[in-house]
């Protein structure tokens, strides 16, 4: 038997999402310290309008982006089970995004290291702001057997997601707008 | 190094095919801010000489695209499009929102003006620190939907692969035009998103005469640097405090007057205006919410407020409608004046104007006019090539919008706008049709009427659409409270939101400070900055040309329908008296520093360091 501690999560309910980008806003501010839509470790993706989505790591179990890693850049916080990126190391070599399933990892703007979600200490600013403004598309919960299949399958592409959100949204119409 | 600006914009020759890059002086920009402000001085400084020469809709025209300091940091990211108005001939700034400022500033710009004509249908593709102008020959023709679809494919795969390892990209943002555009219908607006529109002045008409589809950003940068960051998230927290407790726009958007404005202020125009009041209770908020959203809460970059909600018609014939809201302008126009009173039928008359690239208000606004001539037998079905527009028959004004944007029969005449096409059809059919066109100088007015007294500042100053700069705008009402226009010139060329902006005047200004670092007074916006912008675009107006020059005696005033009582409600009988009218103008002209014809005079416009101005006015000084 292995034991499985609690971990925190951020659940995301993209219906909910009002497109605003608050997220982005205040994640850039504490990673950066300016506003700076594309290094923000969320970004809302808009392929088609009314379809927003929130698009960041949801740290899977099996951590293909840590273990494929050339480079050994990637690591897993203990605390939280974020991804650390070791910014001395990255090479923006790219693997990290290939083997995510939902290809979540991008580019620093500085297009010298990958970025991606490090949950802010285990106080994500990003849900905050998103509870703040009564959204509630992004909430830190608490998964107590830890994070399992689902979880880790919430990780698709924009492209993906789009289409399913589309058809939810737009219903027969979606087909001609994505 | 200013602060809060890009600092840079874009000028492009369309004709010639060149990109360049021009450096924004700080004095400049001291002066006129950005947005409204600024395309204003560059307009003028381009064209003033010569205004009532040019053509807005010829290749000497130029399309002005200006975002302003607080653009990306204030919540909801809005830009201001201007330029030579094929409505009034005068300049506008036509403001809309969205994400596309966010991602000019990001790519380095703050704006971008466009001029001459692309001998085939082209594409603006800004990208960090450069620009190109591309094909759009598989996306003319295309609505707005399908426009934003083919721009986020094409540029996407654009960005993917020149960057394979960048990860996924995101969407660009775009201004673009709809069919309405291209065929150079002057209500046409420039558009964003889904229904969004930069709808008044007919800047759309002026993007297709370029033969510009669109103008499409991705930026990879930071918002600009600005002067005092702590301070200016202590504020933007203040201000995001103040979103948070307006909760009236939030929980229903502008839906919210749907209902009201006609039922309390008898202020809502119904049958093209022919009466203002109704007690439809179809058209309340809840109704629209209940029936047809499907995202309540959608909104622009930054943006708490969330006024914008998805609207979706899922059954019955009218189904597969998409639009935003709608907006209650559009819940007027494209409903209660067409008489359409269910809110299907208004989301669908709603989204088809969207789609074509119509500004919902200028573009439906023509189509209640049409429907009054056929209402009154002027016009028949086989003007209409078969249609019949009919009061409250949605379908027909969806094909009516239709027969505007491809220019077809009597549809080419209606693209002129509502006061070119009643002075064409009249001179045809031989009778006045004046008295059924709702507009001032040529521009189709706000849905708020004047008439029963009761509709806020609408009602309180009844002169305040005729003696504005911006003819008819509903947010930029000229008033002798407030000085005249200066709070809509200041929130067009900041430039901000003023219905997600709850946090009161002063913090503006300290806001502002923040930012670029600059002492900005309500008095010096009122008597000095907000002011030189006024007499500017008050010039331009006044020039007009070259199809019209408006005459201010018989022009500054209200349309003569606004001089018939209400027939209807609780405020029946009312309507303004026409010689405190003409009182309140002149008290207006005094004040903004105008002779008793309504011209700037050469003092204010010497005190406003404005020499260029007053020289272009010599000719029609009396």
């Amino acid at each position: 038997m292995f034991e499985v501690k609690p971990v925190i999560w951020i659940d995301r309910d993209y219906l909910k999402c009002s497109g605003c980008r608050m997220c982005e806003i205040v994640c850039s501010l504490h990673h950066e310290g300016m506003i700076w839509p594309e290094a923000s470790r969320i970004r809302v993706f808009m392929l088609v309008p009314g379809v927003e989505i929130p698009h960041l790591c949801t740290q899977c179990y099996d951590y293909p982006c840590v273990n494929s890693c050339p480079y050994k850049a990637l690591s897993q916080d203990e605390e939280t089970g974020a991804v650390k990126v070791d910014e001395e190391k990255c090479t923006a070599c790219g693997v990290c995004i290939n083997v995510c399933p939902g290809r979540v990892p991008h580019l620093h703007p500085d297009r010298k290291r990958i970025i991606i979600c490090d949950l802010c200490e285990g106080e994500p600013e990003c849900a905050k702001i998103c509870q703040k403004a009564g959204f509630n598309a992004l909430k830190v919960v608490t998964l107590r057997r830890g994070r399992g299949d689902t979880e880790k399958l919430v990780s698709r592409t924009p492209e993906e997601i789009t289409k399913d959100l589309a058809v939810n949204l737009y219903g027969e119409k979606a087909e001609e707008l994505v | 190094m200013v602060r809060g600006y890009a600092g840079r914009i874009l000028d492009i020759n369309l004709s010639e095919g060149s990109i360049d890059v021009l450096t924004l002086e700080e004095s400049i920009l001291r002066q006129y801010i950005g947005g409204r402000g600024l395309a204003a001085k560059i307009l003028w400084d381009r064209l003033g000489s010569r205004w009532r020469e040019i053509d807005p809709l010829g290749a000497e025209s130029l399309l002005v695209v200006m975002a302003g300091p607080l653009t990306g940091y204030i919540p909801g990211g809005r830009i201001c499009v201007s330029g030579k108005s094929p409505l009034c001939n005068g300049i506008i700034g036509s403001t809309v929102g969205g994400e596309f400022p966010i991602e000019l500033k990001c790519a380095g710009f703050d704006g971008l003006v466009v001029g001459g004509r692309s001998e085939k249908p082209a594409y603006i593709l800004i990208t960090d620190g450069q620009a190109e102008i591309r094909n759009a020959g598989k996306i003319w023709g295309l609505d707005g939907k399908q426009t934003i679809r083919a721009l986020n494919h094409e540029v996407r795969e654009i960005l993917a692969k020149a960057e394979p390892k960048y990860g996924e990209w995101k969407e660009p943002a775009s201004l673009y035009i709809g069919p309405a555009g291209e065929t150079l219908n002057r209500t046409a607006a420039v558009m964003q998103k889904w229904s969004h529109a930069a709808g008044y002045g007919g800047y759309g008409a002026v993007m297709g005469s370029k033969n510009l589809k669109a103008i499409t950003a991705k930026g990879t940068g930071p918002l600009p640097e600005i002067e005092n960051k702590e301070e200016m998230m202590s504020f933007l927290n203040q201000i995001r405090e103040g979103a948070f407790k307006s909760q009236t726009p939030m929980i229903w958007g502008t839906a919210n007057g749907g209902y009201p404005t006609g039922f309390k202020s008898s202020s809502e125009p119904v049958r093209n205006w022919q009466e203002e009041w109704h007690d439809e209770k179809s058209l309340s908020a809840d109704k629209f919410a209940w029936r047809l959203w499907v995202k309540r809460y959608w909104s622009d970059y930054g943006c708490p407020t969330a006024c914008l909600k998805i609207a979706v018609v899922k059954t019955g014939p009218l189904k597969g409608a998409i639009t935003d809201n709608p907006d209650y302008e559009l819940i007027a126009y494209c409903g209660t004046n067409l008489g359409i009173f269910n809110p299907e039928g208004v989301a669908y008359v709603s989204s088809i104007v969207d789609d074509l690239g119509f500004s919902g208000i200028n573009g439906p606004n023509v189509m209640g006019f049409a429907a009054e001539l056929c209402q009154r037998g002027i016009l028949t079905k086989e003007d209409f090539r078969g249609i019949e527009p009919r009061w409250g028959d949605a379908e027909a004004f969806g094909k009516l919008a239709w027969l505007m944007a491809k220019r077809e029969g009597i549809g080419d005449i209606l693209a002129e706008g509502t006061y070119r096409a009643a002075l064409k059809i009249g001179r045809m059919k031989g009778v006045d049709l004046l008295p059924f066109a709702v507009q001032f100088k040529g521009m189709e007015v706000g849905a708020h009427g004047i008439r029963s007294g009761l509709d806020g500042p609408f009602g309180k100053w009844p002169m305040c659409y005729a003696c504005s700069t911006q003819p008819g705008d509903h947010t930029s009402i000229a008033s002798t409270r407030f000085g005249g226009e200066a709070m809509s010139t200041l929130s067009d060329s900041l430039v901000y939101c003023t219905i997600s902006y709850r946090a009161g005047p002063d913090l503006l200004y300290e806001f502002f400070k923040t930012i670029t670092g600059w002492e900005l007074t309500p008095d010096d916006w009122a008597n000095n900055i907000g002011r030189r912008i006024i007499q500017i675009q008050r010039a331009a107006l006044l020039l007009g040309g070259p199809d019209f020059v408006w005459d201010l005696l018989r022009d500054e005033d209200n349309p003569s329908r606004w001089y018939e009582p209400l027939p209807s409600g609780p405020r029946k009988g009312a309507m303004p008296n026409r010689e405190e009218c003409l009182r309140m103008r002149s008290e207006y002209y005094q004040l903004m520093g105008w002779d008793d014809n309504g011209i700037p005079t050469s003092e204010e416009l010497r005190r406003l360091r404005l020499d260029d101005v007053d020289k272009a006015l010599e000719g029609i000084r009396k």
